[in-house]
């Protein structure tokens, strides 16, 4: 770095540019504050589903962090600062988390390979891919995989039989129910599947929520998952790891949208914190549109991306084919991300907004 | 910080500036003076301010070094011409060097005694590249010429006198921007001014040489602030200071009480509200256009040493010799505010305040985020030079740098309203031009994206890269079509040259063909007219 010459008159000193000196945040610090922010919604996911939630997550960041590994390895690149910056990590845990509890282990591993070897890596790795890597793998196997993919577990309280940890693995890793029990004893329609079909045959949400599936605001046991991940979201938010812009934008959109509807004709549109507060909407406003590398980067425009998340969420839960509609949605506005950024560029200091004089 | 100088050269385009935004609920906490209303500016950080390590050393004399290197260029503009030789003895005050030119400054010696010679020296850049430089060997008398003599009363003098006497002081920009100050003052001449704007807002981190002297001679610099407002010729007089500097607005404030025109701004602690267009936009609301000046908004900026400066010449006749300079630094055994002998050389300063405790990781002159690396210590102190900071790898927390993740964090941290990351993903992809299609001209360096960027990508540099390769394809663009132009010029020349020969020799054959047609004419007729001529002439 720098040494006095003997002559005392001069010395040595690397030369860079100012700023010297910059605030002590890392990305890989990022990271591990995004999972910090994940362990209260995770742990009421194992208190509401069971052990299966936790081999998922083992076994999904264990395949990240190969895949990550082997990537690197193939591409002749330095391999621990890539595992190190705990990008992977994250990803596969939102992975885990979003999928069912008893997917089978190669559906684990595919879905993550897939993620982070054709999503990520394959576009150059960390913030150069242009899509969530979590929400592109659980597409990926949703749509090929649609029934393992939404066999959901019933909550704790409401189902008949609980998996232990010895029953979770054998069901995960060789397929096998515990002996005298049926899938029916411990699964359920998740809430939002369980509003659309009944919704399908005509029953009226006044009736529907008759049904013990329901707590104060969405599904039982869903709801309390959502609470503890805003919890997460609203650390993250403190520590400025993400702004309000998109988890609030998305949010209200989709609470607007939902509202809406809602007034219009309450018999056949659940109320907004039905839709709030049931599926993976606040994991996905406060965990999963913030994705920093595949959202918007301008005020303006992370606003508009997250706001079209919420109106797409609810489009596509009212109207489309699938049960939760967050992957989809985010998705899609990944695609239109770098257009929206394109559009909403700030207005320059000095400069009128149409950028004349430029 | 006053990095944007104020160049005359670019024309004042006025344009709509959006209606400004009155500071929100958490600025306004801060805001005591119910008169001064303040504005909000985008962006900015809040870098720790380290600012306790010299903020309670009253300014010190440095005692004269051994030999002082004093540049001919320690300004924006043409550097000064030698007035001494080698040999010649000089006072404290002579002048050692003229101003050349439109935009230049002159250089006096700092103290008196014998130059040593006019040669070059390591410049205080981090180039270290050579400039030249004059030498001299202090006699130990400090001795103020006899010429020197000040004004009774400054405010008699008209605003062309009081120019004259800032320019023949030599007197420029001490935030660091270094323009020469009279240029400035002669703004007058082209654009309406009303108010003037005292920058003591000392943002950058660690430097605490201006908050040192509003304290100390505050009453001198209020002064000084009068002169130049006289000079400007304008009414309205705004000190600002930051809020982290209580002491220096207070005693700014007793000070100025002589004036009823000056009012004092408390400005909100943040990065870089130094910087002199943010600084008007937080003190008036108006965003200097692009490419222009603060003065096509009505307003010019002074920083508070140079107002000081202003009143040392003025009052006393003294020219710029010698400026108070913050010696800081973790790896500073005792961080000082010094008043440094210009030409001092970094070392001398060092040595003063006890040396290293420990090696720094970075040699800076001027603040940690806009200020230049150093390449050694014998480089000699400058006008423009206000600070000398010797950091620890702790402060300076360098770190390899990760792929960008778009976390928009420069974003937000920008005071200019560009989006860094795409710049710096532009420039790195070669696409300068795309680069400045996002704004890379209104970038200022102040460094605040690099500071907040969580995967260390080192920005600012990207920035001034692509600033640097922008202008040296300008040159040489410049170059090509001043060329094209000459290779046409030499073309039409030998087109015309051609063209006039083949017109001459036309010419010619029309003259040849006439006077031959001429002589056939005449030859028929000859024979015929013969015989009559011969007949006229046997008459």
């Amino acid at each position: 770095m720098c040494r006095n010459n003997a002559a005392g008159t001069g010395m040595s000193t690397t030369l860079v540019s100012s700023p010297h000196g910059s605030r002590p945040n890392r990305v890989d610090r990022v990271m591990q504050e995004v999972l910090l922010a994940l362990v209260p919604g995770v742990l009421a996911m194992i208190w509401f589903f069971g052990w299966g939630v936790l081999v998922n997550i083992a076994l999904a960041v264990a395949v990240a962090v190969a895949a990550e590994a082997a990537v690197m390895r193939v591409r002749r690149r330095p391999i621990r600062p890539a595992i190190g910056d705990y990008s992977a990590v994250v990803t596969a845990v939102l992975f885990a988390i979003s999928v069912p509890p008893t997917l089978p282990w190669w559906m684990t591993l595919l879905g993550m390979v897939f993620a982070i070897v054709l999503v990520k890596q394959l576009y150059g790795g960390i913030g150069y891919n242009p899509f969530n890597p979590a929400m592109a793998g659980y597409v990926f196997l949703l749509v090929s995989y649609p029934v393992a993919m939404t066999t959901w577990l019933a909550p704790g309280m409401l189902a008949e039989h609980s998996l232990s940890l010895m029953e979770s693995l054998r069901l995960i890793f060789a397929g096998a129910l515990p002996s005298g029990i049926e899938w029916d004893a411990i699964s359920a329609a998740t809430p939002l599947d369980a509003m659309r079909g009944k919704l399908d045959q005509g029953l009226a949400i006044q009736e529907i929520r008759l049904s013990p599936l329901w707590g104060d605001f969405g599904g039982r046991g869903w709801e309390w998952i959502a609470n503890w991940f805003l919890l997460g979201g609203v650390y993250l938010l403190w520590r400025r790891i993400i702004t309000w812009h998109i988890p609030v934008s998305m949010l209200s959109a989709l609470a607007v949208a939902a509202g809406v509807f809602w007034l219009i004709d309450p018999t056949t549109h659940p109320f907004p914190a039905f839709h709030l507060f049931s599926g993976a909407a606040i994991l996905g406003a406060f965990f999963i549109a913030t994705d920093p590398v595949s959202a918007c980067t301008t005020r303006k425009g992370q606003l508009l991306f997250g706001a079209s998340i919420g109106i797409l969420v609810f489009v596509i839960r009212t109207w489309g084919g699938y049960p939760d509609a967050v992957a989809f949605a985010v998705l899609l506005m990944n695609i239109a991300a770098p257009t929206i950024d394109h559009y909403t560029q700030p207005r320059v200091f000095g400069h009128t907004r149409d950028g004349v004089n430029r | 910080m006053q990095r944007r100088n104020n160049g005359v050269a670019a024309g004042g385009r006025r344009q709509e500036a959006p209606p400004p935004r009155r500071l929100n609920d958490r600025d306004a906490k801060v805001k005591k003076d119910p008169t001064m209303k303040l504005f909000k500016i985008r962006g900015g950080v809040h870098p720790h301010d380290h600012k306790h390590l010299a903020a309670e050393q009253a300014i010190e004399d440095l005692p004269m070094p051994a030999l002082l290197h004093i540049p001919l260029q320690q300004h924006i503009g043409a550097p000064a011409a030698p007035a001494v030789r080698r040999g010649q003895q000089v006072a404290k005050g002579d002048l050692l060097a003229h101003s050349q030119g439109a935009i230049s400054a002159p250089v006096h010696a700092p103290t008196s005694g014998r130059v040593m010679g006019v040669g070059s020296y390591p410049a205080h850049h981090a180039s270290g590249l050579s400039v030249r430089t004059v030498t001299l060997k202090p006699d130990g008398e400090d001795r103020w010429s006899d010429a020197i003599e000040g004004v009774a009363d400054p405010f008699v003098l008209t605003p062309e006198e009081i120019a004259a006497r800032v320019a023949a002081a030599g007197i420029v920009g001490m935030g660091g921007a270094t323009f020469p100050s009279a240029v400035k003052l002669n703004l007058r001449n082209r654009y309406r001014l009303h108010t003037l704007v005292i920058n003591g807002a000392e943002c950058e981190p660690y430097l605490t040489c201006d908050d040192r002297l509003m304290r100390e001679e505050a009453d001198a610099v209020v002064d000084g602030i009068r002169i130049l407002a006289r000079g400007l010729g304008v009414e309205r007089i705004i000190i600002a200071i930051e809020n982290n500097k209580s002491e220096a607005q207070a005693a700014m404030a007793i000070a100025a009480a002589v004036d009823p025109r000056i009012r004092i701004a408390r400005l909100p602690t943040r990065y870089p509200m130094g910087s002199e267009r943010h600084l008007v936009q937080a003190l008036t609301g108006q965003e200097t256009p692009a490419r222009g000046l603060t003065a096509d908004i009505g307003v010019v900026v002074h920083n508070g040493a140079t107002a000081f400066a202003v009143h040392e010449a003025l009052r006393h006749g003294r020219p710029l010799v010698s400026r108070v300079v913050t010696v800081s630094g973790g790896a500073v055994a005792r961080p000082r505010n010094l008043r440094v002998p210009l030409g001092a050389r970094v070392q001398d300063l060092l040595d003063y305040c006890g040396g290293f405790t420990e090696e720094p990781a970075q040699l800076i002159s001027g603040g940690p985020m806009m200020g230049q690396p150093l390449p050694e210590t014998r480089v000699p102190m400058v006008k423009g030079s206000n600070g000398v900071l010797a950091l620890t790898a702790r402060e300076v927390a360098r770190r390899e740098s990760m792929p960008c993740i778009r976390c928009a964090s420069c974003v937000q941290a920008c005071p200019c309203g560009l989006v860094p990351l795409e710049m710096a993903a532009h420039t790195r992809a070669g696409d300068l031009e795309g680069a400045v299609g996002l704004g890379l001209m209104d970038c200022i360096g102040c460094g605040s994206c690099a500071y907040v960027c969580p995967a260390h990508i080192p920005l600012v540099q990207f920035f001034k890269y692509a600033k640097g390769e922008m202008a040296a394809r300008g040159r040489s663009k410049q170059k090509l079509l001043e060329t094209k132009r000459l290779a046409e010029q030499r073309t039409a020349r030998i087109e015309a040259i051609q063209r006039a020969k083949r017109e001459a020799m036309a010419k010619r054959k029309r003259e040849q063909a006439a006077t031959q047609a001429a002589a056939k004419a005449a030859a028929p007729i000859a024979p015929a007219d013969v015989p009559a001529a011969a007949l006229a002439g046997e008459d």
